[in-house]
């Protein structure tokens, strides 16, 4: 299939940058027009997703592989920068999630704007936010990559630290200093790699080439290379986030309003373990297998650990926070194997991930609009007093706790398979160690979500709430939930739909590890 | 017997004067003496035309720099003590064109306090004008001339809230400080003098690669430039010579603390990068851990203390401490990388004088609001004056570091020079000391919102 000419210059460019240009006409337009601002907001976000759709249309997927749509031109020629983007099988589906969650969340906000109100700051932020994560997951440079990675920290920051909760002032420097943190040290690690590889050129097809080369070479010290993976591997794993550097996780979804909770765990932790693959094991193969025991580790850790965070939470919000560091943990497992059977699984598991949480988090917002408190205890009854809402939540939790048929299975299960056989070089037993924990990981992941669901929506509802009137789901909730829920049923039962995409960069990207072991 | 002595002289000769490539400075001259004159022959209610002299002053110096720019030669005069090059010219546009922000912010600020107007114009510009000197000074005694000729005007205007007590404790401190600096930087400069017989940054250079030739003098040698070096850590209030910066820059008229922030700051770098490039390329030993030291310390401390300020000039004071740290860093790799070093110094002070005056216009239109400077007046700031909060948001994520603003070019270009062209452990150490330390900020928007 032949690209066509147009959107094979444009198509990508357009896409990241619509939104830029819509948060600019906002700028434009005062700020007592709401309903004018809300157009435009969402006329932009299904413009750009319009873009996406075509642009996917016309992607050849009989080579998923190989990058596509590629621009490649001139920006910072001083530090040998280039304004490169491209997509293949692995920015495809993030991509689409992406198009998909944040005009869902512009359509849930429509009468759900969180205090103190202002849509037009909001929705500007929202746009500028789309921009940075499409463009993280379409850039092919380094530079490009790292500038759209940080654009995306600063809306988020003041989502958090202006329309959050209570404590959000404390959750929104958390969260700012914490990836900042990373980040620091994975510029060093980029700039470090980019001289080891020659110092030509920041793309990172280059990049890779050069290491290989020089490892072929054999003058490129192992220990560099594990030092250079370190400084990304803090900058990923807090993104992701990886077990010992989780905690600002929690605190930055319980205090978020809800649109940011959902793009915060719809999208953003996406960011660090696509950057883990596209990153840091695609420049620097030979230093990921000796860092894979030791992420693979953190990976079971994570899932255990934050299964047991669960199950002492009292607040729903931060239960399904916690939940997202376990689920993000099977992830990280699914990408240490250094397999394509793994790395396919964490991709799916990012998307199944992103939907199912981003809907319990949509879910979650709603209940507090309602009932004003997210505190288990003070709730129940939710299928009495909202059996929609409450069939909605148990239709995610389901799906979360890993159901076979539902999306979030895909994710983990086949992660768990392939720690059974990881990429020679890897030490079976310790993976097959880790397989288990993991296993024992999925049973108190049904532990503790289905106590929350019991807690929440069965039985009947506290004194407190029992003469209320519990409005049932909205319009606006109907229109943002229903595609991300046909999403979860559809992909549970055709996970091939992604699989098939992701496949071809993962088998290439696996052989990589298979030759290396070898 | 007098003209016997000047019988052994050689015959003077008039040097050759480039009077092109000394224009800006005839020019800056000129509005120093116009604004003086101005002053003096207006009355009460025309006093407003002088800072627009002032201003078209700077602008019209700047126009010699751009035509010397268009021409693009290199000029050098009195036999290389005065030097006109690129990199002398993108400086001088600097100061020029701060020079010009901070006679705008002062406008109102000195109007209307109850401050002595003609002399503080007269006194910017002449400091301004040691700035623009400096900007091409290869020679120690230029340098230094240049050095005072900025100086001390600054000292004055530093003290100009003269009723105020923190104004003149401000002034003191600075005076003092500064004269003491002047005075070990002097004593440095007599032994590089002394040692290596002339005064020409060039022959300097010249005569300590030579090394061994100097016989057992080489220990005071290493003291000279340690000495000259610290002078000018007191310039750019580099840690542990910090101490009058955040004393000063609160007590000083917020105006003049932009100009002590930004270009009082750019200049003392300006001398560093001339003497470590120039006059001492041979004694990168001396010099490498020495900016290490200077740098990790003065980056980390300034952050760490910046941390727990309630008023947002002495915030600003400590993050400009802090700054300076980041920009001493790539000195601290000057031996195998000085191209690289020397640029990223120039492209940080670049950037670090847009995003600072920036931030300290936004402070004097606040406080002009608030009649305060502390950091807990500025609560709801976005509900009264959402364009200001913008800015300031801006400019202090600049000053952090967060692409895609300046800030992070800024970071970045060190960071490149640090790693380049082969990854050293003092260069990656340093690398991590200033990851680490672009994180120790203060995002003070928050409160504002």
């Amino acid at each position: 299939m032949d690209n066509n000419d147009f959107l094979t210059g444009w198509g990508l460019s357009l896409m990241v940058f619509l939104p830029l240009a819509g948060a600019l006409v906002m700028m434009l337009i005062p700020k007592a027009e709401e309903q004018l601002i809300k157009v435009v907001a969402l006329g932009t976000t299904l413009a750009s997703a319009a873009v996406g759709v075509a642009v996917m249309a016309d992607f050849d997927y009989d080579n998923a592989g190989e990058l596509q749509f590629v621009v490649d031109h001139k920006w910072i020629e001083v530090i040998h920068s280039t304004y490169l983007v491209g997509i293949d099988g692995l920015s495809l589906p993030l991509v689409a999630l992406t198009l998909l969650v944040t005009p869902l969340v512009i359509i849930y906000s429509w009468n759900h704007f969180p205090e103190p109100k202002n849509p037009k700051a909001f929705l500007i932020l929202m746009l500028v936010l789309h921009t940075g994560m499409l463009g993280s997951f379409v850039a092919q440079d380094l530079i490009l990559f790292f500038v759209f990675f940080e654009l995306v920290l600063l809306p988020m920051y003041f989502m958090i630290g202006v329309w959050g909760g209570e404590d959000r002032q404390y959750a929104s420097i958390k969260f700012f200093l914490y990836t900042l943190f990373g980040s620091a040290l994975m510029i060093v690690s980029f700039v470090a790699v980019f001289f080891v590889a020659g110092g030509e050129s920041f793309s990172m097809a280059a990049l890779a080439d050069g290491v290989a080369e020089r490892n072929v070479a054999g003058d490129l010290a192992l220990s560099t290379q594990v030092l250079i993976f370190g400084g990304m591997f803090m900058g990923f794993g807090i993104k992701v986030p990886m077990f010992p550097f989780h905690t600002w996780l929690p605190d930055a979804h319980t205090q978020a309003p809800t649109q940011g909770s959902v793009i915060l765990a719809a999208v953003l932790l996406k960011l660090g373990t696509y950057g883990f693959i596209r990153v840091a094991l695609f420049i620097l193969p030979e230093a990921a297998v000796e860092w894979a025991p030791i992420i693979g580790g953190l990976a079971v850790v994570g899932i255990i650990y934050g299964a047991l965070g669960c199950l002492a939470q009292t607040d729903m919000k931060r239960l399904i926070a916690f939940s997202s560091v376990a689920h993000m943990g099977f992830v990280m497992l699914g990408i240490a194997t250094l397999t394509d059977f793994g790395l396919n699984a964490a991709v799916f598991g990012m998307v199944a991930h992103g939907l199912i949480t981003g809907m319990l988090f949509f879910v979650a917002g709603s209940v507090k609009e309602r009932f004003h408190t997210l505190e288990i205890k003070r709730l129940g009854g939710l299928l009495l007093q909202a059996p929609r809402m409450g069939w909605i939540l148990g239709f995610c939790v389901m799906a979360s706790l890993g159901l076979p048929g539902l999306a979030g299975f895909w994710g983990e299960f086949p992660a768990i398979l392939s720690a059974y056989n990881p990429a020679p070089g890897l030490s079976e037993e310790l993976f097959r160690t880790y397989m288990v924990i993991a296993a024992i990981g999925t049973v108190l992941a049904a532990g503790y979500l289905l106590w929350l669901y019991q807690r929440s929506s069965f039985g009947t509802p506290t004194e407190e709430f029992a003469d209320e009137h519990i409005h049932d789901v909205h319009l606006s909730e109907y229109l943002a939930w229903v595609p991300m829920l046909v999403l979860i049923l559809v992909l549970g039962i055709f996970p091939n739909l992604i699989f098939q995409v992701t496949d071809p960069f993962m088998t290439a990207m696996g052989d990589t590890f298979q030759a290396l072991g070898q | 017997m007098l003209a016997s002595l000047l019988q052994q002289g050689t015959p003077f000769l008039r040097p050759e004067v480039d009077f092109h490539a000394l224009a800006p400075e005839i020019v800056l001259t000129g509005a120093v003496v116009a604004v003086l004159l101005a002053d003096l022959f207006s009355s009460e209610s025309t006093r407003g035309i002088v800072p627009s002299i002032a201003g078209i002053g700077l602008l019209a110096a700047l126009v010699p720099v751009l035509t010397l720019a268009l021409d693009g030669a290199d000029r050098i005069m009195f036999e290389g003590a005065y030097t006109v090059d690129n990199f002398s010219l993108v400086l001088k546009a600097l100061f020029l064109l701060s020079g010009y922000v901070v006679v705008l912010l002062s406008t109102n600020y000195i109007a209307e306090g109850d401050y002595a107007e003609g002399e503080y114009y007269f006194l910017l510009l002449a400091s301004i004008l040691g700035m623009v000197v400096m900007a091409s000074s290869r020679d120690l005694v230029s340098i230094f001339v240049a050095l005072e000729l900025l100086s001390i005007p600054a000292y004055m205007l530093a003290g100009w809230r003269k009723r105020d007590l923190h104004g003149n404790e401000a002034a003191v401190k600075y005076y003092l400080m500064g004269v003491f600096a002047s005075a070990v930087m002097l004593y440095g400069m007599s032994l590089l003098y002394g040692f290596s017989g002339s005064t020409l940054l060039a022959d300097i250079g010249a005569r300590l690669g030579e090394g061994d030739g100097l016989g057992g003098t080489t220990p005071f040698i290493t003291l000279g430039i340690v000495f000259v070096v610290v002078g000018f850590a007191f310039k750019v209030s580099a840690v542990p010579f910090h101490t009058w910066a955040p004393d000063t820059y609160e007590g000083a008229p917020t105006p003049i603390t932009a100009f002590l922030a930004v270009l009082s700051k750019s200049a003392g770098f300006v001398a560093l990068l001339q003497l470590i490039l120039i006059a001492f390329p041979e004694r990168h030993d001396v010099v490498e851990p020495l900016m290490w030291v200077l740098a990790a310390a003065t980056m980390t401390v300034g952050n760490l203390i910046a941390l727990r300020q309630t008023n947002i000039i002495r915030m600003l004071a400590y993050s400009g401490i802090a700054q300076a740290g980041f920009m001493l860093a790539p000195l601290a790799v000057v031996g195998s990388n000085p191209v690289g070093a020397g640029r990223a110094v120039v492209t940080y002070l670049l950037i670090y004088a847009a995003m600072n005056l920036g931030a300290f216009a936004v402070v004097l239109a606040v406080a002009r609001k608030t009649r305060s400077a502390e950091i807990s007046s500025w609560g709801g700031l976005f509900e009264y004056a959402p364009g200001l909060t913008v800015l300031m948001t801006v400019f202090l994520f600049s000053l952090a570091g967060i692409p895609p603003l300046g800030g992070w070019l800024a970071k970045f270009v060190v960071f490149r020079a640090l790693l380049q062209p082969d990854l050293t452990p003092g260069g990656v150490a340093l690398a991590v000391v200033v990851g680490v330390n672009s994180v120790i900020f203060k995002p003070l928007p928050s409160v504002a919102y």
